[in-house]
């Protein structure tokens, strides 16, 4: 895998895949290993997100390799016309690897076909977030002992929601069970369903989270939002079955674990963040961990 | 033996037959066939007894490249290619979609990168009965109804 870029989660087979959450863990135990002390690391963020850069960064700066870039649009030559393949030619010039935010889907998949160094993808407009992905996987693993055949459920918006679409189909190569808690309007979309169907696993559809929430492992939330909705009215009938308060975990299994991509507005009450289920912030730390691996494994 | 004599009517040239009903002036214009300077010949609704109606287009002194075909076979996939070289009949074949098609359509998803920068398009076919095109870059679906040639 080594110069190997990582634009979607299905560049990589199921035991790549396993072999960077094996990695990760060695991160997580011993986090400053100088590996990559004669690397650079350029983060080139054509729209702006903070958590994301800082986590590469940080792990970048964790394997002792230095770190140069841009954090939005604004201050580099996209603005003044430039393309984006001669962004990427010149930027390859000074760095090992790129890991690039942009705002138009397949702008990733563009970068690695024209760049010399490997890009790993930080989100393409709404198409792909690959260590988004592996950092779920890495919870999820670590968080239940195992990968395989798990109780999975998702809440909230599954139609748009790219993170979503990621980890079924990845969690698929796994034997997941799948339970799909949505709004009428934002349900799962069709393909989505069609592989989970294609893998010959189960998927369950419900309106709110007490129907499904004793029969699961991992509950990954996701916002429902407004704008989503033609009906504004609609919105206001269905939004507070998709928030989890602390009493919802009443009956839940013993070891359920409550992930969240981050940020979250409202859709988990703040009551949860000090029940033992909560595991959304410990999820960000080690997206730190699975972003050294796969840093480590691109670049050595 | 008609049929034969439709087809024979041109001394050199290309038969496009079995164009999928109502789209004869597609093909037309996906071929840039309105400023030819040489005979053409087109027919709609004409009937068949493989498919009901059809279209046909006869165009004198033409032979079509492979990507022009691969066009033909996006809007009009049920059509056969005959080439005519001095009366007799040199080839003929089914129009075929290829797995990959390049440069050739406009990705439909408006975000996408092929609509922004000069990318040429590349997209795999995933369903070459109901013609569904997945886009390399963005991974959306192109289908039938959306085509549009760049
Ligand atoms: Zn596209």
């Amino acid at each position: 895998m080594k110069g190997k870029s990582l634009i979607s989660i299905n560049d990589y087979s199921k035991s790549e895949i396993l072999q960077i959450l094996d990695l990760a863990e060695g991160f997580e135990k011993q986090p400053r290993q100088p590996i990559l002390s004669d690397k650079v690391v350029s983060t080139l963020f054509f729209e702006p997100s903070t958590r994301t850069r800082l986590s590469f960064e940080s792990a970048a700066n964790q394997l002792g390799a230095r770190v140069i870039g841009f954090s939005d649009a604004g201050t580099s030559s996209a603005k003044k016309g430039e393309s984006l393949k001669d962004t990427i030619l010149t930027v390859a010039c000074y760095s090992d690897v790129i890991v690039m935010r942009h705002p138009l889907a397949g702008s990733a998949r563009w970068a690695s076909e024209v760049s010399p160094v490997p890009i790993i993808n930080a989100g393409d407009g709404a198409n792909q977030h690959p260590t988004q992905c592996l950092l779920d996987m890495y919870s999820i693993r670590k968080t239940q002992g195992k990968l395989d055949k798990l109780n999975v459920a998702f809440v909230g918006d599954l139609k748009y929601g790219r993170t979503v679409h990621s980890l079924v189909i990845a969690m698929c190569d796994f034997d997941a069970t799948f339970h799909l808690i949505s709004p009428a309007e934002l349900k799962l979309p069709s393909y989505v369903k069609q592989h989970i169907k294609d893998k010959n696993l189960e998927y369950h559809q419900y309106l709110s989270i007490e129907e499904a929430i004793n029969k699961v492992d991992i509950l990954y939330m996701t916002r429902v939002q407004r704008e989503r909705f033609a009906d504004p009215i609609e919105y206001e009938n269905v939004k507070n079955a998709y928030i989890l308060t602390k009493d919802q975990l009443k009956n839940c299994k013993d070891n359920l674990k409550v992930l969240h991509p981050l940020p979250r507005v409202n859709e988990i009450s703040e009551d949860v963040d000090d029940m033992p289920q909560a595991y959304y912030f410990q999820q960000a730390q080690n997206g730190v961990y699975v972003r050294q691996a796969l840093l480590a494994t691109i670049l050595q | 033996m008609k049929k034969e004599l439709q087809v024979s009517a041109i001394k050199n040239g290309t038969v496009i037959d079995h164009i999928t009903q109502g789209q004869v002036e597609r093909v037309l214009y996906i071929l840039n066939l309105s400023d030819y300077k040489d005979q053409i010949y087109f027919g709609a609704n004409l009937d068949s007894k493989k498919y009901g109606k059809k279209g046909i287009i006869k165009v004198s002194n033409k032979f079509f490249a492979p990507e022009e075909i691969s066009k033909i076979a996006l809007v009009s996939p049920t059509a056969t290619l005959i080439e005519i070289r001095d009366y007799e009949v040199t080839v003929k074949k089914q129009v075929e979609i290829s797995d990959e098609i390049r440069g050739l359509v406009k990705c439909v998803n408006p975000n996408c990168i092929t609509n922004h920068e000069a990318v040429p398009t590349h997209f795999e076919v995933v369903n070459k009965d109901e013609i569904v095109l997945r886009c390399r870059y963005c991974e959306k679906n192109t289908g039938k109804t959306n085509i549009e040639f760049v």
